[in-house]
C-alpha cells in the first residue's frame, strides 16, 4: 500500500538528500525538508493516531502547530523521547523513529477502539457521573482512570539534553514571519530599530510564500514570487535579528514574552550531542508587532473526523511546499473560497479534484470560475451528511441544504474519495495578544474575536488584526507601522496591488446531517473527542458559563489547546442558547501556545545547580572530616561528624559529652550578622528589641528578641557594643535576610529620623564556637597575651585580639550553657582559625560538633530556638521569657500586642518542658500531648517541639508547648502514638545546671 | 511581570521586586493609648480592592528602597510609583 505521492519536486525539499526513518517500527523515506507529516503522506499513511476517549482512527489534519490529532512519541524508549509532538511540526532526519499514541496493541488495531461503539454510554461527564459511587470506592476506580489517562509516555531516565535561557530587550520583536511580519520587520529595521522577528516554522513566508492564486499581484508578480524577494532583501538588514523555529510560548505584562528556540531538534543524533537543544528566550521588548497569522476552522459535520480529512490550505501547503499530494480522489467542502485556490493548486500540479462541495448558494469570484473552466463539478448549496472509510476516507454523502441551513433536503449523493480538504473560513490567532491582558471584540463579518483594546505597546497585523485580502493587509499594516513607529514613510507606499475582490462566505457552525443530533458524531474537539452533542448536551444540564462547558465537555482541554474547534464551540453554544457570540465571551487562553519542555523551562538549574546553595570557609575541613551535612536555609551546615561507623545518635551522644566534659567546637559562621552603626543605634535597638540597650557598656553583649508587631517572637540573638554608636547585631541562621528586610523596612519607613545605618556581614566573617571547661586553656593556647580572667573577660562581654596577625573578636557568650568563646575572623582565614584551635585542642579531645549536637546541649538548658520551639503564634510570655520584656521602655516593636485580650490569656499554648515516666523513651517531635485518655473527641493540649535523649543527664527530655502549661508543672499528662500511650511529666524547661554555674567553670 | 521604574534605579524587572502591602497606614506614634480595637485596626485590617491600590513596593534586590505604587489591580496597570514621604498623586 505504499505508494509514492509526491508529484512534483518543490524548492523546499532536497531530493538529493534522502532520509529514513522509522513510523510504527516500520521504515519509511522522506526528503531534507520534509516534516514527519508530509513524509508520512508522501508514503500514503495517514492513519498515525486514536482519539483520547474513543480511540477513533486519526489522520493528519493540519500542517502547523494547530494539528490536533497526527500527535506522535518521538524516540520512543529512549532517554531522548518525547509524547504529544505534533508530526506536523517534526523535521525529518536520518535516524528519527515516531510511534503513534493511545493505542494498544497497534494504531491498526486498537482495542480501545470498542468505546467507539460503547459511545452512546459515554456521554459528556460520564466520569463525573459514574464514579460518584460509592463514594469509598474512588481509590479503587482511580486506579483504572489514571491507566486509561493520558496521551503519550514520559521518558524514565534523565533528560540528556542541556538547555539554557536568554534574556533580550529589543525596540520591537515582530511575531511571526508571514508577509505582514517580514514586511513589518524590514520596515522597523530600516528605521533603526533594533528589532527581533520570530517564527516557529524553519523558513519564513508564512502562508504567502507558496500563494499562487493568479489572480492576486503585488507589483505585477505573485505574491509567493514577490515575497521571495523580500525575504532575500531581509537577510542583509542591519538592526534586525531572525530566529526561526522559535515559538512564543507565553505573552505577559508590559510587554514580556517567553519564546522557545528550538537548535537541535531537527538535527541527527550524532549531532545533537553537547549543543543546547533549546533555548528560552526572555524577551521584553518597547513594541511588539503581532503577526500571528490565522487558523484555518474546519467544519462540523458527521463523521468529520476521519483519517484523509484535512484543512483545505493544508493540503494546499503539502502540495505547493513539500510537493506532497495528499490523495489521489480529493474533494473539498467549503463555506468560502479558500477550497477553491487549494483546488486549483492541485489541479496546476495534475492531481485529481473530483469535486468541490460548496454550503454557499454560488459565488463569483475569479478562482471559481476558474475552477469551473478547469471542469471539476461544483456543488453549490450542499452539505456532507456522512462519511465512510474506518481507517482512511473512502466516500462522503452529501445532499441539499435547505434555505435556512438547520436541515438537509433532497436525495442522498454518493461521491467516492480518500481525502477531503475542508475549508470553514479563517480565525485569527489572537492567542498571545490575549495573553497580554489585552481584549477581544466579536466580528459578526468575519465571525471570529479581533483585537480591540490593546493594553501594551503592541499592535496586530495582517489576518491576525482581522485583514485577509492582501491589499487590506499592505494598505493597513502600513498605516499602523506609521502610527507606531512614529515615521512618515515606509517602503510600503508605493506598492501596487491587485486582488480577486470577490469574498463571500456562509456561515453555519454545525452542518445538519439526515440524521437526529443524537445519531451522528460531529467532532467539535477532535483530540478530546468532544462533539457538538456533548456541548449540547451540558447546555441541557444545566451549564451556562462557557469556562464551565468547557471543563465539562472537556472541549478545548487537550494538547492542541483546541485551537480548531474552539470558535465552533462557541457558535454552537450561541446558537443553542440563543445569545449573541460577543455577549458569551471566550473562555482564557492560556500559555502556552504551544507546549514546553520541563527542560526548556528550567535550563541550566538542574542536578547541583537546582537550588543555590552557601558553604562556610570551613567547609572543606568538615568534608575532610566526613561530616554529615543539613541544609538551614540555603546553608549547608555540619550536621554531625560521624567517626569508625557512627550512626547518628552514637555521633551526637559522643560529641555532647565532650562538649561538657571537655571541649567541643561548632562552625557558627552561618549565624546573621549585622553591623549597625549611627548616632541612633541604641534607640533604635530599643525600638527593636524586647529589652532594654541604651545602658548596655561597650565591649559588651546582651541577648535580644525580637517580636513581629502582632507580638510573637520573631528572631532572637547576641547583639555586642562595639562602640558608642556601633554594635554588631546576630540573627538566626535561617532569618538573617529576613531580618535585615524588617529593620531597614521599619528604618525607611517609620523612623526615617533615625540615623542608623545597617550592613549585613554574614558572609564577611567565619565563627568558631569554643565550647567546654577546657575552652579558656585552648584559647589560651592560640592567643597568649590577652587575659581570659573573669574579672578581665566576664561573661556575656567582647574583646578584641589577634592570633598571629589575624584581627579577631572573640564574645564570651554560650549557647550551651558552658563557658564558651565565639571567635570571628575575616571570613577568608576561617579554615585558619578552625585548624588552629582544633590543633591547640589535641591535648584536651576537642572534639567538633554540628548542629545537631548544639541543638541537644541548648534543649538541655532549655533555651528556644526560633521556629523549633516557636511558630508564630508564641509571645515571649508564652514562652517564659517574661524577664526579658522590659516593662519600662514605653514602645518597642509588638509591645501593644503583648496587652491584647487574646495575647493575655491564662491558658495559651505555653513552653514547658516534658520527662517521660520511662527516661530511654524519646518523644517525637510534633507529638500530641492531652490529658485524659478516654475522651471522645480527644482534646489536644498542644505538641513536643524538641526532644532528645540527653547523655550528661542520662535521660530523655524534651521541650513542649501545652496549653496552661506553665502552671502544671508535676503533672501527668500522656502522648499518644500509635502503638502506645507515653506517660510524661510537666517539668521545668531548664533541666541542666539551673543555676548557671558552668558558665564560669 | 511588571516593569517598575524604580524612583531610585529606573526599569527594572518585576523579579528585583518585593511587594509589601497596602501603603500609607503609619504605625500609630503611641500604641499604648489605643484601645484592643484601634490596635487591631491597624494591626490586621488591610484593604484588598479591585481597582486602583495604594501599595509598598521594595527593590529587594537592587537598591533595597522602599518606595509607593498606585496600581489597577484588575488591570494590573501601573499607574504612579513616588518615594516614601513624598504626597500620594490625587486621582
Amino acid at each position: 500500500m505504499t505508494k509514492n505521492l509526491r508529484v512534483k519536486s518543490s524548492e523546499y525539499i532536497d531530493e538529493t538528500s534522502r532520509i529514513s526513518f522509522k513510523f510504527n517500527g516500520k521504515t519509511y523515506h522522506g526528503f531534507k525538508g520534509d516534516t514527519l507529516a508530509s513524509a508520512l503522506l508522501a508514503n500514503n499513511v495517514h492513519l498515525v493516531g486514536r482519539s483520547f476517549k474513543y480511540h477513533r482512527p486519526r489522520g493528519i489534519m493540519t500542517s502547523g502547530s494547530e494539528e490536533p490529532n497526527a500527535i506522535v512519541q518521538i524516540n520512543p524508549g529512549t532517554n531522548r523521547t518525547e509524547p504529544n509532538v505534533r508530526a506536523t511540526e517534526v523535521e525529518i532526519y536520518e535516524g528519527l523513529e515516531a510511534s503513534s499514541q493511545n493505542c494498544w496493541p497497534s494504531v491498526e488495531f486498537d482495542i480501545g477502539g470498542i468505546n467507539n461503539f460503547l459511545s452512546p454510554f459515554l456521554p459528556a461527564g460520564f466520569y463525573y457521573k459514574t464514579f460518584m459511587w460509592p463514594a469509598s470506592f474512588w481509590e479503587k476506580y482511580e486506579f483504572f482512570i489514571r491507566h486509561s489517562a493520558g496521551l503519550g509516555k514520559s521518558p524514565t531516565s534523565s533528560d540528556p539534553d542541556i538547555y539554557d535561557h536568554r534574556n533580550i530587550h529589543c525596540d520591537v520583536l515582530v511575531i511571526g514571519a508571514g508577509i505582514s511580519g517580514i514586511l513589518a520587520a524590514k520596515n522597523a529595521a530600516k528605521n533603526n530599530f533594533k528589532t527581533l522577528l520570530v517564527d516557529e516554522k524553519n523558513e519564513l513566508g508564512g502562508l504567502t510564500v507558496y500563494e499562487n492564486n493568479e489572480f492576486n499581484k503585488i507589483d505585477n508578480k505573485t505574491p509567493s514570487e514577490w515575497l521571495k524577494k523580500e525575504i532575500e532583501e531581509l537577510k542583509v538588514i542591519k538592526n534586525l535579528e531572525i530566529k526561526t523555529r522559535t515559538s512564543v510560548a507565553a505573552y505577559h505584562q508590559y510587554n514580556y514574552l517567553l519564546a522557545r528556540e528550538n537548535l537541535t531538534d531537527h538535527l541527527e543524533a550524532k549531532d545533537k550531542t553537547n549543543k543546547i537543544r533549546q533555548r528560552l528566550l526572555k524577551i521584553r521588548a518597547k513594541k511588539v508587532i503581532l503577526a500571528t497569522g490565522a487558523l484555518e476552522r474546519p467544519l462540523i459535520f458527521n463523521n468529520n473526523d476521519r483519517p484523509g480529512i484535512m484543512l483545505s490550505s493544508a493540503i494546499k501547503k503539502y502540495s505547493e511546499f513539500y510537493g506532497v499530494a495528499c490523495g489521489s480522489k480529493n474533494i473539498f467542502f467549503t463555506n468560502n473560497d479558500s477550497a477553491y485556490e487549494s483546488a486549483m493548486s492541485l489541479y496546476n500540479k495534475g492531481i485529481n479534484v473530483e469535486a468541490i462541495i460548496d454550503i454557499r448558494e454560488q459565488s463569483e469570484s475569479k478562482i471559481v470560475k476558474k475552477v469551473k473552466e478547469a471542469g471539476i463539478k461544483v456543488y453549490w448549496s450542499h452539505t456532507i451528511v456522512d462519511t465512510t472509510g474506518y481507517k482512511r476516507l473512502n466516500s462522503v454523502s452529501i445532499m441539499k441544504l435547505s434555505n435556512d441551513g438547520t436541515s438537509v433536503t433532497g436525495s442522498k449523493i454518493s461521491i467516492s474519495c480518500d481525502c477531503l480538504g475542508v475549508a470553514g473560513g479563517w480565525t485569527p490567532a489572537v492567542h498571545l495578544y490575549t495573553q497580554s491582558g489585552s481584549k477581544l471584540k466579536f466580528d459578526e463579518e468575519i465571525k471570529a474575536f479581533l483585537p480591540n483594546q490593546n493594553t501594551s505597546e503592541q499592535i496586530s497585523v495582517g489576518s491576525c488584526g482581522g485583514d485577509f485580502k492582501i491589499d487590506e493587509i499592505i494598505k493597513n499594516l502600513n498605516q499602523k507601522l506609521k502610527d507606531t513607529l512614529n515615521i512618515n514613510e515606509t517602503d510600503l507606499d508605493n506598492i501596487k496591488v491587485e486582488i480577486d475582490q470577490e469574498n463571500s462566505k456562509r456561515n453555519i457552525w454545525l452542518l445538519p446531517s439526515d440524521k437526529p443530533l443524537g445519531k451522528t458524531k460531529p467532532f467539535v474537539d477532535y483530540q478530546n473527542d468532544a462533539t457538538a452533542k456533548d456541548i449540547k448536551l451540558a447546555l441541557r444540564e444545566g451549564f451556562r458559563s462557557i469556562e464551565h462547558v468547557k471543563r465539562y465537555t472537556t472541549t478545548g482541554m487537550g494538547t492542541d489547546q483546541g485551537k480548531l474547534g474552539n470558535m465552533h464551540a462557541l457558535g454552537i453554544i450561541a446558537d443553542t442558547a440563543g445569545v449573541k457570540m460577543g455577549e458569551l465571551g471566550t473562555t482564557t487562553f492560556r500559555p502556552p501556545y504551544t507546549p514546553l519542555t520541563f527542560g526548556t523551562i528550567v535550563g541550566r538549574n538542574v542536578g547541583k545547580f537546582f537550588d543555590i546553595f552557601r558553604r562556610t570557609p570551613m567547609n572543606d575541613w568538615h568534608l575532610e572530616n566526613k561530616a554529615e551535612f543539613e541544609n538551614v536555609g540555603q546553608w549547608k551546615r555540619a550536621w554531625y561528624y560521624p567517626i569508625n561507623g557512627e550512626t547518628m545518635h552514637q555521633a551526637v551522644q559522643r560529641e555532647s559529652k565532650a562538649a561538657r566534659e571537655s571541649a567541643g567546637i561548632l562552625d557558627a559562621s552561618t549565624l546573621g550578622k549585622i553591623d549597625i552603626q549611627g548616632s541612633d543605634a541604641s534607640e533604635f535597638l530599643n525600638r527593636v528589641y524586647t529589652n532594654a540597650w541604651s545602658k548596655l557598656a561597650i565591649g559588651k553583649c546582651r541577648y535580644g528578641l525580637m517580636l513581629n508587631e502582632d507580638g510573637m517572637v520573631y528572631d532572637d540573638g547576641v547583639t555586642t557594643r562595639l562602640g558608642e554608636n556601633h554594635y554588631i547585631m546576630t540573627t538566626t541562621t535561617g532569618g538573617a535576610a529576613n531580618v535585615l528586610g524588617k529593620l531597614e523596612d521599619y528604618l525607611q519607613t517609620e523612623w526615617p529620623e533615625l540615623d542608623v545605618y545597617l550592613t549585613s556581614v554574614t558572609d564577611h566573617y567565619a565563627t568558631a564556637s569554643l565550647c567546654g571547661p577546657n575552652s579558656k586553656k585552648i584559647l589560651k593556647k592560640i592567643i597568649p597575651d590577652l587575659d581570659l580572667s573573669d574579672e578581665n573577660f566576664p561573661h556575656m562581654s567582647f574583646k578584641e585580639a589577634k592570633i598571629g596577625n589575624v584581627q579577631c573578636r572573640i564574645m564570651r557568650i554560650s549557647f550551651t550553657g558552658e563557658l564558651s568563646f565565639e571567635i570571628n575572623v575575616q571570613a577568608s582565614y576561617g579554615k585558619h582559625l578552625w585548624e588552629k584551635c582544633i590543633e591547640a585542642g589535641k591535648e584536651f579531645n576537642i572534639t567538633p560538633y554540628g548542629t545537631e549536637t548544639m541543638h541537644l546541649l541548648r534543649a538541655e538548658k532549655g533555651f528556644i530556638i526560633v521556629g523549633q520551639d516557636t511558630d508564630g503564634t508564641m509571645t515571649p510570655i508564652d514562652l517564659q521569657m517574661d524577664w526579658i520584656v522590659s516593662k519600662k521602655k514605653y514602645d518597642f516593636i509588638g509591645k501593644r500586642s503583648l496587652y491584647r485580650s487574646d495575647t493575655m490569656r491564662e491558658d495559651r499554648k505555653q513552653l514547658v518542658g516534658l520527662l517521660t515516666e520511662d527516661p530511654n523513651v524519646v518523644l517525637e517531635e510534633g507529638a500530641q500531648i492531652v490529658s485524659e485518655l478516654n475522651q471522645s473527641p480527644v482534646e489536644m493540649l498542644g505538641h513536643v517541639t524538641s526532644s532528645y535523649f540527653s547523655p550528661n543527664l542520662k535521660k530523655s527530655i524534651a521541650l513542649a508547648v501545652v496549653r496552661g502549661g506553665k502552671d502544671m508543672i508535676g503533672k501527668q499528662l500522656f502522648v499518644p502514638m500509635e502503638s502506645k500511650n507515653i506517660n510524661v511529666t510537666v517539668a521545668n524547661p531548664v533541666f541542666y545546671d539551673e543555676k548557671n554555674e558552668r558558665l564560669n567553670a | 511581570m511588571f516593569l517598575i521604574n524604580c524612583p531610585y534605579c529606573g526599569e527594572r524587572d518585576q523579579q528585583e521586586f518585593k511587594a509589601g502591602g497596602e501603603a500609607h497606614i503609619e504605625r500609630p506614634k503611641q500604641p499604648t493609648e489605643l484601645s484592643d480595637d484601634e490596635w487591631a485596626e491597624y494591626l490586621f485590617m488591610r484593604k484588598n480592592i479591585k481597582g486602583v491600590q495604594f501599595e509598598r513596593w521594595n527593590h529587594a534586590h537592587g537598591c533595597r528602597k522602599w518606595f509607593n505604587m498606585v496600581r489597577d489591580t484588575s488591570t494590573d496597570d501601573i499607574k504612579a510609583i513616588y518615594k516614601m514621604g513624598e504626597k500620594p498623586p490625587t486621582q
